[in-house]
């Protein structure tokens, strides 16, 4: 079973990956595209993944019943996955957010503060140094998902 | 100037040791060129034609003599002993080698310096006035509010990857010296009609490729509204800013592709969310920042007193009259003057500095300038609150290494971007092409009679030069492979700012000195009395330029 990081600790993944020409009923495990997602009656228990240039806005009404939202990164450098997440979280998304694809355990820090809480990556060797990434920073300037309030909010 | 606490030590300390563990993984082959390449970005690290080169970020160009003369050691035991001045008012060294820049780094940070940024497609260096905070212009010091920006900026989670670079620039002058309308955000210290100071915002600037003056997308915005308002627009920008041709990635693509209306409205959409959240400024956090730019310890001198000492010195030593008429500017307080410190000496690289140099700089920093010293996006010094009766003998040190040049605003104090001798993106060379006009020219009293004129030249097309908004400027092309040389005239980076027009096919490299000097004479014919030349250009246009440089010699 493939593995990922997930609320901090290396766990295996309970869900199926995406499976664009799938368009069979989907298993209840299955991640589904943006547009295998908005077809579906009922939406209740059903993740979606996002691909860069889909926004997230067809979400937005139904954050309370998605479980798992998975925002792909084909290219490391394409960070609109970033706004993405941030998005999501701010309008209370609180269900599983997930990051899958090419980043790079650089961009650890960064995609855990947007509101990601779970990992997977191409490279599932690397899942380790990733983990260890997470503590790169321990101080940063912006409020963002992980520290609500800015560094000028809280010092002393 | 802003001091770091332990916060902003942490940061940047962690940055470094990010930063090692990457540049260690690279030599031990476990990250791709391709990986490495942005992260080495982010961290002001280019693979050059012939050395890397790392860019050190100036935060708004702000300098203490403790970090210049950390940069003088630095140049000396990493580099080749010189440093180089950007148009964005950072330094960069030409000579490092990879496996040293982390230790370059951890010199920087003992510092309180730091690269981060400062290349890359994120949000870089912010900017502003060179004469911040002393101006006669000056409707509110820009830096707290440039600090403020920095440190939102510095490791911003959501905007490390964006389409494309990103600039800022505030400035709180009537003059504008920080070029706000060049920026992919202008930021510009305005009154309301009730007299209440806020900022106007602008967006979409740049040069580059595309050159566009920034569009007007908020007239009058709350201060505490600043960052909140920064976001909207950088969060617009990353999810819909092209991606597919680097060549359109810039904002200034998106906020034209859109209109400037419908660009507007999206950021105000995003904005509503964002609007009074947590990142809206607090007015601690406002008066904070402003406690870091406080004034100096001026004395109370007495202005008549002050000037007539002066003027003796300089009726005594016209070449100190010269220089003091040319390199120093009025100064808000009274008995100080501002001093620009020239780095356009004819057969020096525009803008490069020796380590010794930048030694001698802090030690008169020190003596007659409370120890702080400002880098210009003209690429040169500047001492900013210097005690009229301290002219004379800072004038005279200056003057020994070679940084006392009374070219300051004239011609050959031409911005120019370290082209095909140092960069691997350049098409052509520009130190060569600036040196030999500079030599052309080198007639002080020739220059003084042209008076301000800004030459500004670019290797190539990214237009680090900002060869768009010189009254002149100077483009580096290649055509089938050898260097040529196009000319556009009536940029500028003012208020007033403009677009240069190419005057028509480009030129060789040896012939430049002589278009350039054909270019002046035309103007100096066509001129009226006092008209400068930006003035003279708008009043005729291109058409008598373009006919005279191109006639066929008879």
């Amino acid at each position: 079973m493939p593995r990922l990081i997930k609320n901090g600790a290396i766990v295996e993944d309970q869900w199926q990956p995406l499976n664009p020409d799938n368009d069979g009923p989907a298993s209840s495990l299955q991640i589904l595209s943006l547009a295998q997602w908005l077809a579906l009656d009922a939406k209740s228990g059903q993740a979606v993944q996002l691909e860069p240039g889909e926004t997230p806005d067809p979400l937005f009404e139904h954050l309370a019943e998605i479980p798992l939202v998975a925002v792909h990164f084909p290219a490391f450098m394409d960070g609109r996955g970033f706004s993405y997440a941030r998005e999501l979280r701010e309008r209370g998304y609180r269900g599983e957010l997930r990051a899958c694809g090419q980043f790079l355990r650089d961009q650890m820090t960064y995609l855990h503060r947007v509101g990601f809480d779970a990992f997977q990556m191409a490279d599932e060797s690397e899942l380790g140094e990733a983990l260890a990434s997470l503590d790169d920073f321990s101080e940063h300037y912006q409020a963002a998902i992980d520290e609500p309030l800015p560094l000028f909010r809280r010092r002393g | 100037m802003y001091v770091y606490d332990e916060y902003d030590q942490t940061i940047v300390d962690q940055r470094v040791t990010q930063f090692r563990g990457q540049t260690e993984r690279f030599l031990a082959g476990k990250l791709s060129d391709g990986e490495f390449l942005p992260l080495r970005l982010q961290n002001g690290l280019y693979i050059q034609r012939l050395a890397p080169m790392l860019r050190v970020a100036v935060p708004y160009g702000l300098l203490n003599s403790t970090q210049l003369r950390k940069l003088a050691e630095i140049t000396r035991t990493f580099d080749k002993g010189y440093a180089h001045i950007s148009t964005r008012q950072n330094i960069q060294l030409n000579w490092p080698r990879l496996e040293e820049v982390p230790d370059i780094l951890e010199h920087l940070a003992s510092v309180q310096m730091h690269a981060i940024q400062t290349s890359g497609n994120c949000i870089r260096n912010t900017t502003t006035d060179q004469y911040a905070g002393v101006a006669t212009d000056e409707l509110e010091d820009p830096r707290p509010y440039c600090e403020i920006i920095r440190q939102w900026s510095t490791l911003h989670p959501e905007f490390a990857f964006l389409p494309r670079k990103f600039k800022i620039a505030v400035c709180g002058t009537t003059e504008d010296r920080a070029a706000i309308h060049a920026h992919d955000i202008g930021v510009e210290l305005v009154a309301n009609t009730s007299d209440e100071i806020g900022f106007k915002i602008l967006a979409g600037g740049g040069l580059g490729r595309t050159p566009v003056i920034g569009a007007v997308i908020c007239e009058w915005l709350e201060k505490k509204h600043l960052l909140t308002y920064l976001e909207a627009i950088l969060r617009v920008y990353n999810q819909y800013g092209r991606r597919d041709n680097k060549y359109k990635a810039r904002i200034k693509i998106l906020v034209k592709a859109m209109g400037v209306d419908a660009f507007r409205e999206a950021v105000e959409q995003e904005w509503a969310a964002l609007k009074d959240g947590p990142t809206t400024l607090t007015t601690q956090e406002i008066e904070r920042a402003k406690t870091f730019f406080t004034e100096p310890a001026y004395l109370t001198l007495d202005d008549s007193v002050a000037h007539s000492a002066l003027k003796s010195q300089t009726d005594a030593d016209p070449v100190f009259a010269n220089w003091v008429k040319r390199n120093t500017e009025d100064h808000r307080v009274v008995g100080y003057r501002i001093v620009n410190l020239s780095l356009k000496a004819t057969g020096f690289a525009p803008g490069d500095i020796t380590d010794t140099q930048l030694e001698v700089v802090a030690d008169l920093a020190d003596r007659y300038a409370f120890g702080e010293i400002r880098t210009t996006h003209q690429q040169n010094l500047v001492l900013a609150d210097v005690q009229m009766d301290a002219l004379y003998p800072l004038w005279q040190q200056l003057q020994k290494v070679g940084l006392a040049t009374a070219n300051n605003g004239y011609l050959t104090d031409m911005i120019c971007c370290p082209g095909g001798d140092y960069c691997s993106l350049a098409n052509a060379k520009s130190i060569p092409v600036a040196e030999a006009i500079q030599s052309r020219f080198s007639d002080l009293d020739y220059l003084y009679d042209l008076g301000p004129i800004e030459l500004n030249i670019s290797g190539c097309m990214n237009a680090c030069g900002h060869h768009h908004i010189g009254h002149i400027g100077i483009l580096g092309v290649d055509k089938k492979g050898e260097e040529f040389y196009q000319v556009c005239l009536g940029g500028s980076q003012a208020k007033d700012a403009s677009i240069a027009k190419i005057l028509g096919p480009s030129f060789k490299q040896e012939d430049m000195p002589d278009v350039i000097e054909k270019i002046l004479g035309i103007y100096l014919e066509l001129r009226t009395e006092d008209e400068t030349f930006l003035d003279a250009y708008r009043r005729v246009g291109i058409a008598p330029f373009k006919e005279r440089v191109y006639a066929k010699a008879h």
